[in-house]
């Protein structure tokens, strides 16, 4: 399992340093800012051109395990002093997010940067800033990992 | 089966072979050695399938092969109508919910779009539009394996795990192609952490699952998880038949097959309590999640009383009982000690305890209310009467019924008790051991009526008064005392002279028991296919 792991890893931090260094390759709006170890990466994402998010940096947290990529990473918005998460609602403000993606949509040939462009979509494509159904009480009772959390997807603009 | 003991009096495994036989005969797939062992009980069964009792249902326990046997039966019908491979029937299946009318219905109508709906076939590319799709799925198959062939030349690198070197590959009849190492992970991983029988493509928004086969050969070298496989596919299709139910017993992999409690209106008049066969504990109702036997009363009735019981509705009862509201402000108050002017503590309202009324209203009749007649404190008192009434009525109803659970519970104590005895008796006096099994039988018999005894009283809580429920009563009532003078018996120090005596009373009193537990269950049940019990509470149909 390791072995795919990480070599399966390595290979796509190569993927996105080589896209990073290369403006006309590179995923407008999304940016690595760290990836230290194979375990937690972080990545900055913005929407370019118009939208309700118009001039706001979010942080991504990506967690692996060692059973990616057969498991989906554990993605959520960074909540701190600094960055918060964006106002949105499949976007808990403990910075969880309801992607289906995330969950039983996950497929093994899905990477990290797909990930973060689908979730960029996700935010572009969102007529109203509002936060989700019920977020008080999920966040109340939130485990600290999204992933182990049963969302139920409902609509289609993720 | 030896003893002449066991098969005369164990009425219910006589009737198991009699449910199998039935079975078999329909399944026409006995094997031999069951054969023999059914002639043996052959003139037992006929006694007893006629004298079906009014309380009882008909239905058969299923070990795990025979309902994999029934499983496979139904996948050959739909090969052999389809006309394609039992693994494509198989999903097709799966993907209906194991509904063989309606997936025929929907084969027939477009068999095209079910096969993609299923996962046999990938979603049609624009570009190919084919005249032979409908071919496919009886190859889909095969196809795979012509692609697995047709790559091994080229330089492949598994979009999974980047690979390069991996010669070993495989894909489904979308065309995805992976290393084997990957399929193998992911199986796995999807098998055994999430449970899933449907194993799907692992290409982004691909929807082809993986036949049988192909889960087995990626797997090749994981018994274990095959197994899982295999056993998760079996509780998909009890799970999805609503005739089948599995044993809820933990560990037990039997299974009962009831098709008259099937549906939900049958719930509104039988009690289908079902065993699976394997242990005489292991029993349960089919219609219901409780465990174990809850006759006489419906399922939903007793998913009432168990709700009942469980809730704290009942310290708002005790609240009613034990408290007053404030004649102003309707805050709750408990009285608990003290005089009877009362000063409430929000609202800073005077009043009195005894009649409610207005403290100033009482001049000098200071701690002692004489204005009890009054009108207004009458109907308080009336009001409080009545809730404390409800509240001592369901407690004689409830302390009953958790008293014969307890002295349930406490069975496995006198049944221990018991043996000791039965050891003594086999060493002081010359009976034999099968002579003192009556002790053993009387002790499963209390048990199973003091069962029975417990849910009489979630019934008689719940029944409207009256001719019927003083009839209920009546029943109940012999049997109670029937059940508590046996268990009495039981009790009783063991002398060598007086064995022969107990014997007799102990056979006696078990079988006037027994007859009254029938009797009861026989006129319950009997009450509810004649519509004669009447509820006090609104009972709707599940």
């Amino acid at each position: 399992m390791s072995v795919v792991y990480s070599r399966r890893l390595k290979k796509e931090l190569q993927e996105i340093q080589i896209e990073q260094a290369d403006p006309a390759k590179r995923a407008a709006g999304i940016q690595l800012l760290q990836a230290e170890d194979l375990k937690t990466w972080y990545f900055s994402i913005e929407v370019l051109g118009e939208s309700l998010y118009k001039n706001e940096v979010f942080h991504l947290m990506v967690r692996f395990d060692p059973e990616y990529p057969f498991k989906s990473p554990a993605v959520q918005f960074v909540v701190s002093d600094k960055v918060k998460p964006p106002v949105h609602p499949h976007v808990y403000t403990n910075g969880h997010i309801c992607a289906s993606i995330l969950g039983d949509d996950w497929s093994p040939t899905l990477s990290v940067m797909a990930i973060c462009i689908t979730i960029q979509s996700m935010l572009a494509s969102c007529k109203k800033k509002e936060l989700p159904e019920g977020n008080d009480d999920y966040v109340r009772t939130a485990p600290d990992n999204p992933k182990k959390t049963r969302f139920v997807y409902h609509g289609d603009s993720v | 089966m030896s003893s002449d003991y066991e098969y005369s009096d164990d009425e219910e495994y006589n009737e198991y072979d009699d449910d199998e036989e039935a079975m078999d005969v329909e399944d026409g797939s006995t094997s031999s050695e069951e054969d023999v062992e059914m002639d043996v009980y052959d003139d037992d069964i006929k006694v007893v399938s006629e004298a079906r009792k009014a309380y009882e249902v008909d239905y058969r326990p299923l070990t795990h092969q025979q309902v994999k046997d029934l499983m496979v039966a139904d996948i050959e019908y739909i090969s052999t109508i389809f006309g394609v491979g039992s693994d494509v029937a198989a999903l097709l299946l799966r993907h209906m919910d194991w509904n063989k009318d309606r997936l025929t219905e929907k084969y027939m109508d477009d068999a095209f779009s079910i096969s993609i709906a299923a996962g046999i076939s990938p979603v049609p590319k624009p570009s190919h539009s084919g005249p032979d799709r409908s071919k496919r799925v009886t190859r889909s198959s095969k196809s795979s394996k012509k692609i697995e062939q047709a790559t091994i030349s080229e330089p492949f690198l598994c979009p999974v795990c980047f690979d390069d070197t991996a010669t070993d590959t495989l894909g489904l009849s979308c065309g995805h192609i992976f290393c084997t190492g990957c399929w193998a992970m992911y199986t796995v991983s999807k098998i055994r952490d999430e449970g899933e029988h449907r194993v799907l493509c692992m290409a982004e928004n691909c929807g082809v699952v993986a036949l049988n086969p192909f889960v087995h050969k990626v797997l090749s070298d994981d018994e274990d998880t095959c197994a899982r496989y295999d056993e998760l596919l079996v509780r998909n299709y009890v799970a999805c038949n609503k005739n089948l139910k599995y044993c809820p017993f933990p560990s037990c992999d039997r299974s009962v097959s009831c098709p008259t409690a099937s549906s939900r209106s049958a719930l509104s008049t039988i009690v289908p309590t079902v065993s699976c066969g394997a242990d005489p504990k292991h029993k349960f109702c089919f219609g219901c999640s409780i465990d174990g036997d809850h006759r006489p009363v419906l399922c939903v009735v007793a998913r009432m009383w168990l709700k009942k019981c469980r809730d704290d509705s009942e310290t708002a009862n005790w609240i009613k009982s034990n408290t007053k509201e404030c004649s102003k402000c309707q805050s709750t108050i408990e009285k608990n000690g003290g005089c009877n002017h009362m000063t409430c503590k929000k609202c800073k309202y005077e009043f009195c305890w005894v009649c409610m009324g207005p403290w100033a209203e009482h001049g000098t009749a200071w701690y002692s209310c004489n204005r009890y007649d009054d009108k207004s404190g009458v109907e308080a008192r009336d009001a409080q009467s009545k809730s404390r009434a409800s509240l001592e009525r369901y407690l004689h109803y409830y302390n009953r019924w958790a008293n014969h659970e307890q002295s349930a519970k406490l069975s496995v104590e006198l049944y221990m008790k018991t043996e000791k005895k039965m050891e003594e008796m086999q060493l002081t006096t010359d009976l034999t051991w099968i002579e003192v099994q009556f002790m053993k039988k009387a002790v499963d018999i209390v048990e199973n009526c003091r069962t029975t005894l417990k849910w009489t009283y979630a019934m008689a809580y719940y029944l409207e008064n009256g001719n019927q429920k003083a009839m209920f009563e009546d029943n109940q009532r012999d049997l109670e005392r029937a059940v508590e003078d046996l268990s009495e018996l039981l009790e009783q120090p063991i002398e060598s002279e007086t064995i022969p005596v107990l014997r007799q009373k102990v056979t006696d009193k078990s079988v006037y028991v027994q007859k009254r537990n029938e009797i009861l269950l026989e006129d319950t049940a009997k009450g509810y296919l004649e519509e004669r019990w009447k509820w006090n509470v609104v009972v709707d149909d599940l």
